[in-house]
């Protein structure tokens, strides 16, 4: 009877990638792992953080995966949707089909990538096991999503408005952004940044949102990608420590991917804050109370951990901590101004949710906000519901619309600019800029949604041409939830006030 | 600095004026009336004059703000990217100064916007 291995020789027959090439220089097989200045040493110091649980995984992620698809039928038979709290809800759902889960996807080939041109093999079996899971994070959301697209506007073309529909070009942009950046800068904005840090703004909002508005499906995914999460965080931070344990020299570097990616970060999480604050019916949180546990507590204990090898805190959190009583009322107000050009709906609060408003941001909501959403609201209760005839001028960087106020004062724009080749582009704020500055060839090509438009390279002329384009339903993927195809089936559903007859949900 | 790269690095900026069809890029701001969420851009050609700018454009953009209807345009000031600048009415953009992706900016005196 053969001799039953050790988890690490199993470990090493499973992966069987580090050997050193004969037939070609290492640095001929593995050239792009250098140019961004990272000093290695010893490559042999990276040890793929999976590598305990190698073994198992295969056998829990088919009972995982076994187990989801369970609880998405059963949500499915037994009209699951039909227990959210209100049919405003399933916007969260939207925009995180269209905004993340492509996201995932880029992930998945963004690890690919990055599984292959590593020189050493722990990072490189790493990278390709969290590619497998971005994978299947991606296939379970649209999967669990599915469901909702038979009853619902908004999904059914996620992907191809993720490439082209103007608050999309924020988190693809983004994303576009890590992918063409060498493999160093990709795990610092990715693993780290996005996957360490800022992950628990993401998924925490999107998942204990679908538990307090009745979702199952929706829950049940999150739990799902979770347990992978925990593995991705793990990557992300022993890919930072390595590479700043390796050479002192890397420490400056890894210092202005931090402060590039925590910010890039930061400025898609803003649709996160709008979601939360605004989209949700039930709230279990406050965008503010969210972003002071997740990232001043949280992130405060992370940098204290990286002080020891010189990473500070960067200079901007402070801008941070201003924002964060305004971040979500200015993006809701964004939406709200372009929702003709968007595949979301939006409305205005009821008394109800300005009054939960008023006491989460007791220092701001009243005194900035109320005001412009109440003469909104009574503009649209007569009739008169405003919608932007015009297309804004958006940050060269986040490439959000200049809707951002200066730190010290909300009642005004921040307008930055800066002039490169002759060309003016302007920014919402220090951070955007900064990072345009240090690479200005890479972002003067960015793909701006309104440049594009009036270049003519979104269908042609005028708004109806350009919604054509982006493939959407006019008058039922866009447009105010009050009057929608959405309120009308979900009044008809539940018996309410104002229900109309007949299936009205568009084709 | 130069950007990161493998090798060369083309500069191919996507939004010279040349790709507009004639027109170049401006952009306007009412200052604290963020009803109307951000300044708003419009392609114009550099000959019109800033007079059409002020009476047939801008109000596109800006006229459902509830303070339109109060604005004393002779009090009206201007900035342009970033300097005061005093327009003459009937020469046309380009003669006022205003480039390709030049933001304007207008303050109401006495009209401050939608606030508690």
């Amino acid at each position: 009877m053969a001799n039953k291995l050790n988890m690490r020789d199993r470990y090493k027959l499973m992966t069987r990638l580090g050997w050193e090439t004969s037939y070609q220089p290492m640095d001929k097989v593995f050239p792009y792992d250098s140019y961004e200045g990272i000093k290695i040493k010893d490559w042999d110091a990276w040890e793929d953080p999976f590598r305990m649980t190698m073994d198992a995984y295969w056998k829990y992620q088919g009972e995982k995966e076994k187990k989801l698809y369970a609880i998405m039928d059963a949500f499915s038979q037994s009209n699951g949707h039909l227990n959210i709290s209100d049919a405003r809800y399933v916007n969260a759902l939207k925009l995180f089909l269209q905004g993340v889960s492509p996201l995932e996807y880029q992930a998945h080939r963004g690890f690919a990538r990055q599984g292959r041109h590593f020189t050493g093999e722990g990072a490189r079996v790493a990278c390709q096991m969290q590619s497998l899971d971005e994978l299947r994070h991606v296939q379970t959301q649209i999967h669990g999503m599915s469901h909702f697209n038979k009853y619902f506007d908004g999904f059914h073309d996620f992907a191809h408005w993720h490439d082209r529909v103007w608050y999309l070009s924020v988190p693809k942009s983004f994303f576009d952004d890590a992918n063409t950046a060498g493999p160093f800068e990709f795990m610092v904005a990715i693993g780290f940044s996005f996957e360490y840090v800022l992950t628990n703004l993401l998924f925490v909002p999107f998942m204990s949102g679908a538990a307090y508005n009745g979702d199952m499906s929706t829950v049940s995914f999150g739990f799902s990608a979770q347990s992978d999460e925990a593995r991705h965080m793990t990557l992300g931070l022993e890919a930072i420590r390595f590479m700043l344990e390796q050479h002192e020299d890397n420490v400056p570097i890894v210092q202005r991917w931090i402060d590039k990616w925590l910010w890039r970060g930061y400025k898609v999480l803003s649709l996160v804050s709008a979601m939360m604050d605004y989209m949700l019916p039930e709230s279990p949180m406050s965008w503010k109370e969210a972003w002071e546990v997740y990232f001043e507590q949280n992130g405060g204990a992370l940098f204290n951990d990286l002080a020891r090898y010189g990473i500070t805190v960067p200079d901007y959190a402070e801008i941070c901590t201003k924002e964060k009583e305004h971040l979500s009322h200015q993006v809701w107000g964004i939406l709200y101004n372009h929702t003709a050009a968007a595949a979301i709906h939006t409305w205005m609060p009821d008394d109800a949710k300005m009054n939960w408003l008023s006491e989460k941001y007791p220092d701001t909501f009243d005194k900035y906000y109320r005001p412009r959403f109440e003469y909104w609201r009574d503009q649209a209760e007569n009739g008169n519901r405003y919608y932007s005839q015009t297309l804004p001028l958006v940050c060269q960087t986040c490439q959000i619309p200049m809707g951002f106020t200066e730190p010290d004062d909300p009642t005004q724009i921040s307008y930055r600019v800066s002039e490169y080749n002759g060309d003016k582009y302007h920014f919402c704020s220090d951070p955007c800029k900064a990072i345009f500055d240090f690479e200005p060839e890479k972002y003067c090509h960015a793909w701006m949604p309104p440049q594009q438009i009036f270049q003519g390279n979104c269908g042609g002329e005028g708004l109806p041409a350009v919604l054509e384009h982006y493939k959407f339903n006019l008058g039922a993927d866009n447009m105010d939830y009050v009057g929608s195809p959405d309120e009308a089936n979900w009044n008809l559903w539940k018996g309410l006030n104002g229900s109309v007859s007949g299936d009205v949900k568009a084709s | 600095m130069a950007v990161t790269a493998i090798g060369d690095y083309p500069v191919l900026p996507r939004d010279g004026v040349e790709n507009f069809h004639g027109n170049q890029l401006v952009a306007v701001g009412w200052d604290h009336h963020l009803m109307i969420d951000a300044p708003m851009a419009f392609p114009l050609p550099a000959g019109m004059p800033f007079a059409a700018l002020v009476g047939e454009v801008i109000p596109v953009a800006y006229s459902p703000h509830p303070e339109w209807e109060k604005i004393d345009w002779e009090a009206v000031t201007w900035t342009l990217d970033g300097e005061a600048f005093v327009p003459n009415m009937e020469a046309s953009l380009e003669e006022n100064g205003i480039g390709h992706k030049s933001v304007i900016r207008f303050v109401t005196p006495g009209l401050d916007g939608l606030w508690g």
